[in-house]
């Protein structure tokens, strides 16, 4: 079973390679480069010092972001999960949030934050904290009463029971939201960098765009998707050792 | 049950309150400068400006243009990502193959490979907004037409074989209706995502469309027509979600599944 899995792996890793090499005889190095050049150019790119710089600015970002989308989505989600009336009044109104294309919002961001790290950070906030606390909200709704019947029995205080009993009871859901949220986060802070910023990955990216750097573009957006593959992975193996664990 | 209306309509009320106090407090803070003119509007201003923008229809081409593209690519998304989705859950051995591809499709900016690329093949015009659009919405509409068929009832299936239907009739037929609150829960996903490809290619790529006018506006520090526009894109995306949203809720009351 494990071995077969491993082996659908690798079948689907040679079908992209394969894919990936037709389109480049197809369309031309002009398009698209070829899987062994672009991975030559991510290996060097990660060698390069000029890379790193403009790494760790996207990681601080995208770090910062991450911790306050993630505070916040769970704070309120919470809040909005305990007291039903809370959740039955925002549950549309998050709905909408989460849904509308935060894309629009880009101007008036840059008008609030200015460009720079603030913008940035404020752009995958606005992307990670609705699903979030929506996933919260959801998680801590659907504990069994029972849970919250024998928590008021045993007298405990509401932060307490929230804590102890609430948080331990819902982990599984909310850690799906917070790799729902960091996704999306990664996913507003490179959108950030694309439009507002003069550092970072987002902002190589855009300059190796409007220089039509074709093997850049690619090399890049491989160590991106490589990046976001392995903590949506790592995020859904916690999901489910959680899943199994409690 | 009158118990349980009257908690809906506190709840609306006390909803309608949550909302109207969030605009009195924008406005307010706007009017007493705490929030600048610069950074942003008046609320009451960002609806006048967006009645100056429908009543001289100066932008009229743009928002067909945008809606236009909108509907193209949702259109695509959907008959494309059933197709596929159908086929996918027809062929179990590739769909496990394809499934951590799938899921991981929207952990990942996939963005940054489709605007350099596409551009580069479509050239910067409407066929290369439109197939990013598509691209964009089409996955959700895979995942969800391949759950909705996996929560077809097995009874309902058998059904179609003992009124010996053929391969495409059962499709159509059966299990379409029986996957439907999937898939208009994929269709609603659909249209978000193809809007968010769309809005962000005019930003960044386009001549025309709303995006555009948009970040010309920004450029210009024209701010009344800025927020008239992002506010009639809002409410359009707002409308489409809840009208799809309310069908959603009916289709899961109705075939009683979750």
């Amino acid at each position: 079973m494990k071995s077969s899995a491993r082996f659908d792996y690798l079948f689907l890793a040679a079908g992209i390679v394969a894919l990936w090499q037709l389109g480049h005889w197809a369309f031309g190095p002009d398009v698209l480069s070829s899987p062994a050049a672009t991975i030559a150019r991510a290996a060097e790119m990660v060698m390069s010092h000029g890379f790193w710089l403009h790494a760790r600015a996207t990681a601080a970002a995208f770090a910062l972001a991450v911790v306050i989308a993630v505070g916040l989505g769970i704070t309120l989600g919470l809040w909005l999960g305990l007291v039903r009336f809370a959740g039955d009044v925002a549950d549309p109104i998050l709905g909408s949030l989460y849904s509308i294309p935060k894309i629009t919002l880009y101007p008036l961001i840059l008008l609030m934050f200015g460009l720079g790290m603030a913008a940035k950070v404020a752009f995958g906030v606005i992307h990670g904290v609705f699903p979030i606390a929506i996933f919260t909200m959801n998680a801590v709704r659907n504990v069994p009463p029972i849970y919250q019947r024998t928590a008021r029995i045993l007298g405990l205080a509401p932060a307490r029971t929230a804590l102890t009993v609430m948080a331990p009871a819902a982990l599984p859901e909310i850690v799906a939201g917070i790799r729902v949220g960091a996704a999306l986060t990664l996913l507003g802070t490179l959108i950030g960098e694309l439009f507002a910023s003069t550092s970072g990955l987002g902002f190589a990216l855009m300059r190796a765009m409007d220089v039509h750097a074709v093997t850049d573009i690619l090399a890049l957006a491989f160590i991106l998707f490589a990046f976001a593959a392995c903590l949506n992975g790592a995020l859904r193996f916690l999901e489910r050792r959680m899943r199994h664990g409690g | 049950m009158p118990a349980q209306r009257h908690w809906i309509s506190k709840v609306a009320i006390a909803r309608a309150l949550v909302v109207a106090l969030a605009f009195v407090l924008l406005e307010l803070l706007c009017r007493t400068g705490v929030i600048g003119r610069v950074t942003m509007i008046p609320p009451s201003e960002m609806v006048a400006a967006l009645f100056d923008i429908l009543r001289t229809g100066q932008f009229n081409s743009d928002i067909a243009f945008t809606c236009v593209n909108t509907i193209s690519a949702t259109a695509l998304a959907i008959a494309a990502g059933f197709a596929l989705g159908a086929g996918l859950h027809a062929l179990p051995r590739l769909r496990r193959v394809i499934d951590p591809l799938l899921s991981a499709y929207y952990a990942v900016p996939t963005f940054v490979l489709f605007y350099p690329l596409l551009i580069v093949v479509f050239g910067a015009g409407r066929t290369a907004l439109v197939v990013i659009g598509a691209m964009f919405g089409i996955v959700a509409m895979i995942i969800n037409t391949v759950l909705g068929l996996d929560h077809v009832p097995p009874a309902v299936g058998r059904t179609g074989h003992v009124l010996k239907l053929d391969g495409l009739r059962q499709l159509v037929l059966i299990r379409l209706p029986a996957a439907a609150p999937h898939l208009v829960s994929g269709i609603k996903l659909a249209v978000a995502y193809s809007v968010i490809g769309i809005v962000a290619g005019e930003f960044i790529l386009a001549t025309r469309g709303i995006g555009k006018r948009v970040a010309f506006a920004y450029d210009n520090f024209d701010n009344k027509t800025m927020y008239g526009l992002l506010l009639l894109l809002l409410i359009a995306v707002a409308l489409v979600n809840g009208c799809l949203s309310a069908w959603e809720k009916q289709l899961h009351r109705r075939f009683g599944q979750r």
